[in-house]
């Protein structure tokens, strides 16, 4: 068992590789692996059968294996290229729409009317801890607790924080471009959430008068 | 069976119960232990025991185009034998060269014996029709192996290759957060918002994840088959619609089903 298993692992590194420097895996198990996802699904309301077509760093992701370092910089780098920085350098928005914003979970589901970013949520508090009021947090990602006051943020328009302000951007638009295989969804990447919306999550978490911060 | 309030009524009772409990229960204990114990209280009152007394009749009774009943139905251990059937599914089955989960068998099973068209099934809603009659046997069948321990087989090559395929499925990041089943149920100890996780890359225990389906659902007053939960965790994945029975169903719950060997089945459970 463990020898066929390890054998596997083997062969999904290959096909990795295969990925990584040209199209998708066209032959051997990843064939028959995504006909039977192609017979399988069928697009219903907004949820398309583009949903399972893999780009780079979904694909690299799709295992019990991590990716290879190569593999993952080149996703990481293309991720980071991809983020939008907020236009007019403007970058805050208002921590109560935030707050509202990060405790929704809805959207993009098939049973959702429609795939505009002001319908969805932020689905924050579904991974994270924020503000210490509310206990109904998860734990798929860290705690996000005093996250500009931990970062020693106290005035969001200081030279200091640009630094904080920046990566925190980058991480809610491409969350890949920090950490390949990151679990968080890319917001900004995939039009999960507007430039507006994602201001207001940064004030949320950044701004010191935020719940977060207290 | 003794006598009981309707699943409505019930279910708002149960409603407030937990609403009571809320406030107390996040200081004292853990939520985790806060659900156990709630569980333990509507253990001798589970509604799914109206689906198993429906699904044990439909199995019984003469039905379809050829009016006969399902007691001669093979789910692998034979013939007309359910007891420890559904501890071993999905598995394959000569007849049909196929593997199978218990929905997907019950519906060859209504197919070859009582002559009801799959497409009956397929077409109905969740719990609607055909599909609700399946559910309800299903609810039977999983009852008649509860305190049995999950033992899929893994001879045949089908077998080991839905295995894998499975396997393949359960990491493969897709749809618009870029989830799999992985992102959520292949760590130990993980929540989302208060609900615990179930690592399902192993055994998660007695009554854990796979051995706990099919359920009755309190919050929604619903009694769900695996199909049906795999079903929602595809929706909340931002996945395409898995079609009911399709491959990629099977293949999972062939993947959860062996990792989950030695594990008590419970089914069908409660579930808040």
């Amino acid at each position: 068992m463990k020898k066929t298993t390890m054998a596997l692992g083997a062969t999904a590194a290959l096909v990795l590789v295969g990925c990584a420097s040209g199209p998708m895996m066209s032959k051997g198990s990843g064939d028959e692996f995504m006909s039977m996802m192609k017979t399988s699904f069928s697009a219903r309301g907004i949820a398309k059968m583009d949903r399972i077509e893999q780009d780079l760093g979904q694909a690299a992701c799709s295992s019990d294996k991590d990716p290879s370092p190569a593999v993952a910089k080149r996703v990481e780098a293309e991720a980071l290229a991809s983020i939008q920085w907020p236009a007019g350098g403007q970058y805050f928005g208002d921590w109560k729409a935030g707050e509202k914003l990060a405790q929704g979970g809805r959207g993009m589901t098939w049973t959702d009317k429609s795939t505009d970013p002001k319908d969805n949520g932020g689905n924050c508090y579904n991974c994270h801890q924020l503000s210490k009021e509310e206990i109904s947090y998860g734990t798929i990602g860290p705690s996000l607790y005093d996250y500009g006051k931990i970062r020693g943020v106290k005035d969001v328009t200081a030279k200091s924080s640009a630094e904080v302000v920046q990566y925190t951007w980058g991480k809610l638009w491409n969350s890949k471009a920090y950490a390949a295989c990151s679990n968080m969804p890319r917001f900004g990447h995939k039009g999960l959430l507007n430039q507006d919306q994602i201001r207001d999550l940064m004030s949320l978490l950044l701004d010191p008068r935020s719940p977060v911060n207290q | 069976m003794r006598s009981r309030p309707p699943a409505a009524a019930l279910t708002a009772v149960l409603a407030l119960a937990l609403a009571g409990t809320g406030a107390a229960m996040a200081q004292t204990k853990s939520t985790a232990e806060g659900i156990a114990e709630y569980r333990q209280m509507l253990a001798d009152g589970n509604p799914a025991e109206l689906y198993e007394a429906k699904g044990e009749e439909l199995w019984k009774k003469p039905r379809g185009p050829k009016n006969a009943s399902l007691e001669k139905c093979d789910l692998g251990k034979g013939p007309g034998v359910v007891k420890g059937a559904f501890v071993e599914l999905p598995r394959y089955f000569a007849d049909t060269g196929r593997v199978q989960d218990l929905e997907s068998r019950l519906m060859t099973c209504m197919q070859t014996l009582q002559g009801i068209d799959p497409a009956e099934v397929m077409k109905a809603g969740f719990r609607q029709g055909e599909k609700g009659n399946v559910e309800a046997m299903a609810t039977w069948v999983a009852g008649m192996s509860r305190g049995m321990r999950f033992n899929l087989p893994q001879n045949h090559p089908e077998e080991k290759r839905f295995y894998e395929l499975g396997k393949k499925a359960f990491f493969f990041r897709g749809g618009t957060h870029d989830f799999s089943c992985a992102s959520c149920h292949g760590e130990d100890g993980k929540r989302i918002r208060l609900q615990d996780l179930p690592d399902l890359t192993k055994n998660p225990g007695d009554g854990i994840g796979f051995a706990a389906w099919p359920a009755y659902r309190v919050g929604n007053g619903q009694m769900w088959g695996m199909q049906h939960r795999l079903n929602d965790c595809y929706r909340q994945q931002r996945f395409p619609y898995p079609g009911y029975t399709s491959d990629v169903t099977i293949a999972l719950s062939s993947y959860m089903g062996v990792n989950a060997k030695g594990a008590e089945s419970i089914a069908p459970a409660i579930k808040r």
